[in-house]
């Protein structure tokens, strides 16, 4: 990458204000961080999910850009329609660009993204992960991770929250062949912010899996949302990555995890486990560095 | 103007070409399948520049369309039965946010049983959905509806978006000699697409939002008032077509042989070729009958029939379609205008053609007769079980 943008380098122009997301929502911050990276030609698409519900109320909208509301389902279709219509009528300096949820990424909409991906169609689709369904109220979705208390995966004496693992989307994505799909994170804007430009001038279908949390879905004080973000890579449950030319490559190599306990039980969705619990994600967490290291570019850059 | 030998579907691609979509979203299903595979040679062949989008569902199919249309830009899908249920909710999204998308839908039956013949249970299980419905009767209206269905769709009155519904297989795949206009002439017809309903870098726009309990009945009452103005457009649409093309097909509702009808059938779709026929044998024999071909479902001629069924006696409507538990859905409609203008006339209700059982000239002759002797209300033709009365 050559000029990296920065704090003092970014845009004072907002393109998603006045909204009416909770204080402390992760998912809000991608987004506006995202929109200002793109600037006034980024022509966003929201499928139904916290952002679109926080954002589109008549006769209140909250986009200076662009935007659409798109079915649940939709995102990758529609954005689909709208580069390809954009195009048919002649606007030129546009990026049709997604802002979806880990439910309609990972879930409802992962038919319609891999379809787009396929096509290879000119639109970039960031995937703000809170792991789970949100605006509905905390129900599980593909990419709540292993032990997460939901409303629809309560931990009590005989089961203790999700019993499966978070849906590994990011290698799903890449398994396409996709020109560029990255990793990020709101708990490091700095590489989310670059990863977003370098997304944008790439032709073809480009990825970006940002991992936003939401305080209320997680049980963390609202003040924390970015601290607990940058918890997680440090304990080796997240990786900030990139996969190009059909090469994955670690941006981060850490040489000793922080403590999983610690994070975990930060989290009111974690708070129920017990340290058997705690050792299975640890294992998993392990084996997947595992296979990372092996198989990975990575660089030699310390955490 | 060339003449060609085209099944339906060819002819309905002739239309879509003729129309200049520039974005176009496909998927196959049976007898759908043809329309789009005659779209991607044209496009093969640059007779059609469009961008052609191999979309992975159909509910794909019409949010991409829905994407494009938000752009400014003509589109065109086309789908049919399951397809046509799969993409049920971008069908209200499409109409919700009055999107002149115009799609083409071949009527098939729908699972379960799986079947793949034609009945029109997958359309008129949908005619909620806020889109206008056309039924057409041969090659010829197929391929010009396509033109119509645009102009209709994109009046600015009317921004909401058409579905042309063709009898699966018994239209889809039936050839024909079809009278295909040249490029100038449809240009002449039918103007470039141009909407403020759309999204622009000059002027960005909000779109496809949520609307609370303030103010969503007002946009629903908007919706509902374009599609009654859109009576006005499609007959005048109708008119224009008629005097740059030399044909026209009456607007909502077709009549035929009506003058001192006492008995009328009301047809939907392509057996009213058939039903023509037998109306012009009864009339060599004396007897009052007349057919009405209802062309638009939505919206509803309500005063095209309460102005056609005045001074008859009776009436039929014969339906490929079955809503379980009541009536066919079109004599339900049906009835809904006798009651409201106060008409004083039996009426009865013919159910065949389900799953694509065939509809006999010998059927026919016999609802008429039904129609003059009189007996029970809802009758299905051709039923191989016996039914207690
Ligand atoms: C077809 C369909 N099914 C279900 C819903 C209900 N629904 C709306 S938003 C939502 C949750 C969205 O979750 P996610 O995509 O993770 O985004 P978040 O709300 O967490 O930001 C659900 C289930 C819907 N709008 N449409
Ligand atoms: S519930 Fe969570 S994701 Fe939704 S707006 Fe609030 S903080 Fe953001
Ligand atoms: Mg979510």
């Amino acid at each position: 990458m050559s000029k990296q943008i920065t704090a003092k380098t970014i845009t004072d122009s907002e393109f998603f204000y006045g909204h009416k997301a909770c204080a402390g929502c992760g998912g809000s911050l991608a987004v506006r961080i995202a929109l200002k990276v793109l600037g006034e030609g980024a022509i966003s698409v929201l499928p139904a999910g916290c952002m679109s519900a926080v954002g589109f109320n008549y006769p209140h909208l909250c986009f200076s850009n662009n935007s659409i509301i798109s079915t649940f389902a939709g995102t990758a279709s529609m954005l689909t329609g709208v580069e390809a219509g954009a195009r048919a009528v002649g606007i030129k300096n546009f990026k049709a660009v997604g802002l979806a949820g880990d439910g309609g990424t990972a879930d409802i909409g992962i038919q319609a993204l891999s379809g787009a991906i396929d096509r290879n169609d000119d639109i970039l689709y960031i995937c703000y992960d809170n792991e789970a369904y949100m605006n509905t109220g905390i129900q599980k979705s593909g990419l709540t991770p292993f032990g997460a208390k939901t409303t629809t995966t309560p931990s009590g004496e005989n089961i203790h929250g999700n019993i499966r693992p978070k849906k590994n989307l990011f290698e799903i994505v890449a398994a396409h062949n996709i020109p560029y799909a990255a990793t990020a994170s709101i708990g490091d804007l700095k590489d989310f912010m670059n990863k977003i430009e370098k997304a944008s001038k790439i032709k073809g279908t480009t990825y970006i899996h940002v991992v936003a949390p939401c305080p209320i879905g997680w049980g963390i004080p609202v003040n924390e949302t970015i601290e607990i973000s940058r918890k997680m890579i440090d304990c080796g449950l997240w990786y900030l990555a990139e996969y190009e030319n059909g090469q994955f490559k670690l941006n981060r190599t850490p040489r000793k995890f922080s403590s999983i306990k610690d994070y975990l039980l930060s989290q009111g969705r974690f708070k129920h486990l017990e340290d058997a619990d705690i050792k299975i994600l640890a294992a998993q967490r392990d084996a997947k560095w595992t296979t990372i290291r092996k198989n990975w570019n990575t660089t030699e850059e310390e955490l | 103007m060339t003449k060609a030998f085209l099944s339906g579907n060819e002819a309905f691609a002739e239309g879509v070409r003729l129309a200049r979509p520039q974005v176009i979203s496909i998927y196959p299903i049976t007898p759908q399948t043809t329309v789009v595979e005659r779209l991607s040679e044209m496009v093969e062949n640059s007779s059609l520049k469009s961008e052609l989008i191999h979309v992975e569902s159909e509910h794909s199919a019409l949010s991409c369309a829905i994407g494009a249309s938000a752009m400014g830009a003509r589109t065109f899908t086309a789908t049919s039965s399951q397809g046509l249920l799969y993409m049920a909710e971008c069908l209200h999204y499409a109409s919700g946010g009055r999107f002149p998308i115009v799609m083409m839908n071949a009527n098939r039956s729908t699972a379960l049983p799986w079947n793949i013949y034609g009945d029109q249970r997958d359309s008129l299980s949908q005619l909620d959905c806020g889109w206008i419905q056309v039924y057409v009767e041969d090659a010829q209206e197929s391929l010009d509806m396509a033109l119509q269905g645009y102009h209709i769709a994109e009046s600015p009155l009317v921004s909401t978006p058409v579905m042309v519904n063709l009898d699966g297989f018994v239209l889809t795949h039936t050839y024909e000699t079809v009278e295909i206009p040249n490029q100038t002439d449809a240009d002449r017809f039918l103007p470039p697409f141009q909407t403020k309903n759309k999204m622009s870098l000059d002027n960005p726009k909000n779109l496809a939002f949520s609307v609370g309990p303030d103010n969503n009945m007002e946009f629903k009452y908007l919706q509902h008032k374009a599609m009654l103005d859109s009576k006005r457009i499609i007959e005048e649409t109708d008119k224009k077509f008629a005097e740059i093309f030399g044909r026209g097909y009456g607007g909502l509702t077709q009549g035929y042989r009506l003058e001192d009808a006492d008995y009328i059938l009301i047809t939907l779709g392509s057996i009213t070729g058939l039903c023509r026929e037998v109306v012009d044998e009864l009339r060599q024999n004396g007897e009052m009958v007349g057919l009405l071909k209802i062309r638009f479902l939505r919206p509803f001629p309500d005063e095209d029939l309460a102005a056609a069924l005045g001074s008859v006696k009776a009436i039929g409507v014969l339906e490929k379609d079955i809503s379980f538990g009541y009536e066919g859905t079109v004599y339900t409609n049906v009835n809904s205008v006798i009651a409201k203008n106060g008409l004083r006339l039996e009426t009865y209700n013919f159910i065949a053609g389900l799953g694509g059982r065939d509809i006999s000239r010998e059927n026919i002759r016999a609802m008429f007769r039904h129609l003059q002797t009189g007996g029970q209300h809802v009758n299905f033709i051709g039923l191989g079980v016996s039914i207690d009365e």
